[in-house]
C-alpha cells in the first residue's frame, strides 16, 4: 500500500552530501533541473550524468536503493517515451503496420527518457539525504524574503513538518480502523465504483474524527509549551553556512557554466 | 467445535531488513465456552495472535482451523468467520461512524446480508446485552461518555452473534468503576450465552478474577498455558518477561514468609480473605 | 502563598445542539480551593468526567475560570500579561503520547519549548541534554518518536516540559494509555523529578497505586473536591472511594475486608509490610 513508496524517503547515513546545508541542496536541485532543460545535445547529458553520478557516489546512498525508488515512475516513462517515439514527424527510421518511428522521434524519446530519469534521481538525492525537518527549515529560510510580502512562511513550514510527523501515525490508524470494520463484516474490495466509494464511509468518518482530535490535542500541547508563532523564537539548530557549503555552491556554478558552454553553445 | 492453531508462524515485512517474527510456532486449541485470559507485554505477539483467529492476518506458515475447516482454504467464507469470531479492538469507540447509536450497531448484521427486521432485532438485543439504556439509542455515538461509547462498540460486534468473542483490552482508559462494570457485563454475557471469551489484558488482577485459563505470550511464543493458579505459580519467570502475579499473591507470600500458615497460590481477594481468617483462627 | 493557589474556582461551559442553540450550562469545576506548596507531590483522583482534567487545564492557562481566581507563583492566570510566564512556570503533560510530540527527532521535540521561549541556541542544547538525562532518555535523542514505546514517548514529553525550567509540572492522566511497564517508567521519572529537581508535581490519575507516594491527595467528584488528605487518610475510606467510582490497591482492600470480618487491624493499610505488621507477624 502507501507504505511501499520508497521514492524520496530519508536514507540515514553519514556523508558529505548529508552534512550539507539544506539550502545548498535545495538550490542545487533547482539548478540541476534547470540544467536538464538547458542542454540539448548528448555531451550536455553526459556532463549532467557525470555530475549526478558524482553526487550519488558522495551521498553513500546505495544505487540499488535509488533504482528501487525508480520503479514507481516506469509507467510514466513508458508513456513519455512512447509518445515521442511514435508521434514525432520527420525522416522515417522504421515503419510497421500503421506506425512509424522517425530518427527525430528516437532522438527526442531518448532525451526525454534521460531527462526524466535524471530529474527524478536528482531530486530524490535531495530527499534521500535531507531529513524532512531540515528540508522545511531550508525552505523557510530560502523563502524568508517572502515574509515581507506577508506570506506566512514560518506557519507554512511548521504545518509541513507537523504533517510529516503525523503521516505515519495516520497510516497506522487507517490500517487499524480498516481492520476493525472488516472484523464487523465490511468489504472494501468487491463491488462497483459507487459501492466501493460508499464502503469507504465507515473508514473515512472515524479517520477524520481522529485527525481532528489529534489536531486539537496537538494545538493545545503546543500552546501549553508557549508556542506563539514564529516571532520571539530562537532555533535549536540554526542554519549556518560552512566552508563546504561555499565549495558546493562553487561547484554548482562551474557545472552550470559547463552545461551552457558544452551543452548548448559549442555544439 | 473449536479454534485450532497448528504451528503458526507470522513474519512482518518478510524479505526486508525490517523482517521480524511476531509469532513463532504457536500451537493452541481453544475449545467452546472457555473464558481465556491472554497476557503478555506490549510487542509479545498477542495482538498478532488474535488477528489470526478471525483471519485478518494469514499465517506465514502453519494453519488455523475453525470447527475443523482451514480458514485459509480458497473457498472458505472468511466473512462468515468474522461474524462467528467477533473481535473488539483496543479503543473500539474509535471505529464508530454512524449518526446514531442504533444504526452503528446495525452495521455488522447489515454487512452479513441479513434483512432489516433481523438486523434491528439483533442490534436491539446487542445493546441490551451491554446494558445500554433505550434513551441512548437514537443519540449520536459521539455525545456519549467514554464508557458508553465503548459499550456501543462492543454491541456492534455482539450484534453479529459471534460464537467466540475476543476483546483487546476492553477496559483501557476507563475509571475503576467503569472497568468493573464492563468486565462484569462480559462475565454475565458469557454465563448467559455460553460463548467463548478471550480477554486480552494487562491487569493480572482482572485476569485472575474472571478467567479460567491463561495464555502467556512472550517474544511471539506461548510461554505458559494453564489455569491461573498454575500460571501465577511461575511469578518469577513472569517477572523476568515484564509481567507479574496479582498483588494479592505477593501479599500471601509476604504473610507466609512472616509465619502465617497460608497458601501462596491464591489469586483473588475473596480466597485470600478466607485463607487468612482460617489461618488466624487456628 | 503557595506555588499554585485557586480560590472558589468555577468553570462552566455552554452546551449547544447541532444548530448551535443553547441547551444548557455544565459546571465542570464547582468552587475548588487548592493550595499547593513548592516541592509538593500532589495527586488528583477522580472518575472520568469528575472535572479533574478541566481543573488541570486552568493551572496552565489553557482554560480560564468563569468565576474565582487561579494564581501560579503569585500570578493571576486570567491576566493576559501573565500568560507566557504562567505557561512557562507550570508545564503540562497530556494523556495521549502521540498527540503532544511535535518534533520528528526526540531532541528537537525537547528543544521546542525553549525555542518558543527565545532561549539562545547553545543554552537550548544544554537544557535538552540535562532534561533528557533527567528522564533517562538521553541515549534516544536521535531517534524518531514514532519508534518509541508509549512510556518512552511520555518521558520525552516530560523532558520537553523540564527543558522550559518550570517550577511545577501538571500531568493529566499521563499513564492512562500505557501498559504496566510504561506506567512504572513514567511514575518513576515523575518521582525523580520531584525528589531530585524539587519540581512541584500535580499528578492526575485514576490508578490508585500511583498516588501512594503523594504528600496530599484530592479526590474530585462532580466538579468539587470530595475528599482531601494524605494517601493513608484517603485509603482509610474504602467504601466512600467506591461510591466515587474509584477503588483501592488490593492490599488495602484485603485489609478492609479482614477488618469487616472482625480482625483487629487499622484502616488505610498501603503496603504489604504494613499488613504484615498490623497482623502482628514478622516479630516472632
Amino acid at each position: 500500500m502507501l507504505r511501499d513508496i520508497t521514492l524520496g524517503q530519508y536514507y540515514q547515513t553519514d556523508s558529505v552530501i548529508h552534512r550539507l546545508d539544506p539550502r545548498v541542496k535545495l538550490v542545487t536541485t533547482i539548478c540541476y533541473i534547470i540544467s536538464l532543460f538547458i542542454v540539448d545535445n548528448f555531451i550536455g547529458y553526459i556532463i549532467a550524468g557525470l555530475f549526478l553520478a558524482l553526487i550519488i557516489k558522495l551521498s553513500k546512498v546505495p544505487v540499488k536503493f535509488m533504482v528501487r525508488g525508480m520503479k514507481s515512475i516506469v509507467f510514466l516513462l513508458i508513456i513519455a517515451v512512447g509518445f515521442n517515439l511514435f508521434l514525432t514527424p520527420g525522416e522515417t527510421a522504421v515503419a510497421f503496420w500503421k506506425l512509424k518511428i522517425t530518427w527525430e522521434g528516437i532522438r527526442l524519446a531518448a532525451f526525454m527518457a534521460i531527462r526524466l530519469v535524471f530529474l527524478i534521481m536528482g531530486s530524490s538525492v535531495m530527499t534521500l539525504t535531507t531529513t524532512p525537518n531540515n528540508l522545511t527549515d531550508g525552505m523557510e529560510s530560502l523563502l524568508g524574503p517572502l515574509k515581507k510580502l506577508k506570506v506566512p512562511v514560518h506557519e507554512i513550514s511548521m504545518m509541513m513538518s507537523i504533517a510529516l510527523r503525523f503521516i505515519p501515525i495516520l497510516l497506522e490508524e487507517t490500517d487499524k480502523i480498516m481492520k476493525a470494520q472488516i472484523a464487523r463484516g465490511a468489504d472494501f474490495e468487491s463491488g462497483n465504483l459507487i459501492k466501493k466509494a460508499k464502503s469507504l464511509v465507515p473508514l473515512l468518518v472515524p479517520l477524520f474524527i481522529s485527525a481532528f482530535r489529534r489536531a486539537n490535542d496537538l494545538a493545545m500541547a503546543m500552546e501549553a509549551r508557549c508556542y506563539r508563532g514564529g516571532e520571539h523564537r530562537t532555533k535549536m539548530k540554526p542554519l549556518i553556512y560552512k566552508k563546504r557549503d561555499a565549495l558546493a555552491y562553487g561547484t554548482v556554478v562551474c557545472y552550470l557554466a559547463l552545461c551552457v558552454v558544452f551543452g548548448r553553445i559549442l555544439l | 467445535m473449536s479454534i485450532i492453531l497448528d504451528h503458526v508462524n507470522y513474519i512482518y515485512e518478510a524479505g526486508t531488513a525490517m523482517e521480524y517474527a511476531a509469532l513463532k510456532d504457536v500451537c493452541l486449541t481453544i475449545p467452546d465456552g472457555q473464558f481465556i485470559g491472554l497476557i503478555g507485554h506490549t510487542g509479545s505477539g498477542k495482538s498478532t495472535l488474535v488477528q489470526h483467529l478471525n483471519g485478518l492476518l494469514a499465517p506465514t506458515s502453519g494453519n488455523v482451523y475453525y470447527n475443523g475447516a482451514d480458514i485459509h482454504d480458497s473457498d472458505y467464507n472468511r466473512k462468515e468467520l468474522r461474524s462467528k469470531v467477533g473481535l473488539v479492538f483496543q479503543y473500539p469507540e474509535h471505529q464508530l461512524f454512524e449518526i446514531d447509536v442504533f444504526s452503528d450497531v446495525c452495521y455488522g448484521p447489515k454487512n452479513l446480508g441479513l434483512d432489516k427486521k433481523e438486523t434491528e432485532l439483533r442490534a436491539y438485543a446487542a445493546l441490551k446485552q451491554v446494558g445500554l439504556e433505550d434513551d441512548f439509542f437514537y443519540q449520536s455515538p459521539f455525545d456519549l461518555s467514554g464508557g458508553q461509547k465503548r459499550r456501543v462498540a462492543i454491541a456492534g460486534v455482539l450484534a453479529m452473534k459471534p460464537e467466540v468473542l475476543i476483546l483487546d483490552e476492553p477496559t483501557a482508559g476507563l475509571d475503576p468503576k467503569g472497568r468493573d462494570e464492563i468486565l462484569d457485563q462480559i462475565a454475565k454475557l458469557r454465563e448467559e450465552t455460553g460463548m467463548t471469551v478471550i480477554l486480552v489484558s494487562h491487569s493480572m488482577e482482572d485476569v485472575a478474577k474472571y478467567v479460567d485459563r491463561i495464555i502467556v505470550m512472550n517474544k511471539g511464543q506461548v510461554m505458559f498455558d494453564d489455569v491461573p493458579k498454575e500460571v501465577f505459580r511461575h511469578y518469577k519467570e513472569l517477572e523476568e518477561v515484564g509481567l507479574a502475579a496479582p498483588q494479592v499473591t505477593y501479599i500471601m507470600q509476604a504473610l507466609k514468609e512472616n509465619g502465617l500458615p497460608v497458601d501462596t497460590d491464591i489469586t483473588t481477594i475473596e480466597e485470600a480473605k478466607t485463607a487468612i481468617l482460617q489461618a488466624l483462627n487456628r | 502563598m503557595g506555588i499554585i493557589e485557586t480560590k472558589d474556582l468555577v468553570f462552566e461551559y455552554i452546551r449547544r445542539d447541532e444548530e448551535g442553540n443553547v441547551e444548557g450550562i455544565t459546571r465542570a469545576v464547582d468552587g475548588v480551593n487548592l493550595n499547593v506548596n513548592q516541592g509538593d507531590f500532589i495527586a488528583i483522583l477522580g472518575h472520568n468526567g469528575s472535572g479533574k482534567s478541566t481543573l488541570a487545564k486552568h493551572i496552565n492557562a489553557i482554560l480560564y475560570p468563569t468565576e474565582g481566581t487561579v494564581w501560579v507563583d503569585g500570578k493571576d492566570t486570567s491576566d493576559d500579561a501573565n500568560l507566557w510566564e504562567v505557561r512557562q512556570k507550570a508545564g503540562m503533560v497530556f494523556q495521549n503520547p502521540d498527540n503532544q510530540i511535535i518534533g520528528q527527532v526526540v531532541e528537537e521535540d525537547v528543544g521546542f519549548g525553549p525555542e518558543n521561549l527565545g532561549v539562545p541556541t547553545e543554552e537550548i542544547w544544554e537544557r535538552v541534554k540535562e532534561s533528557l538525562k533527567a528522564v533517562g532518555m538521553y541515549e534516544f535523542r536521535k531517534h524518531s518518536p514514532n519508534k518509541l514505546s508509549g512510556g518512552q514517548k511520555q518521558r520525552v514529553s516530560i523532558a520537553g516540559v523540564i527543558a522550559m525550567h518550570p517550577k511545577c509540572i501538571v500531568l493529566d492522566e499521563p499513564t492512562a494509555m500505557l501498559d504496566p511497564n510504561g506506567r512504572k517508567e513514567v511514575i518513576r521519572a515523575t518521582r525523580a523529578l520531584n525528589d531530585v529537581e524539587e519540581i512541584t508535581v500535580i499528578l492526575i490519575t485514576h490508578y490508585m497505586e500511583e498516588i501512594i507516594h503523594a504528600n496530599k491527595v484530592f479526590v474530585m467528584d462532580k466538579g468539587k473536591v470530595a475528599m482531601e488528605g494524605t494517601p493513608k487518610e484517603i485509603f482509610s475510606q474504602v467504601d466512600k472511594l467506591k461510591s466515587l467510582r474509584l477503588d483501592v490497591p488490593q492490599v488495602t482492600l484485603l485489609a478492609h475486608e479482614l477488618r469487616k470480618s472482625g480482625v483487629a487491624i487499622p484502616e488505610g493499610i498501603l503496603t504489604r509490610e504494613e499488613l504484615v505488621a498490623a497482623l502482628g507477624l514478622g516479630k516472632r
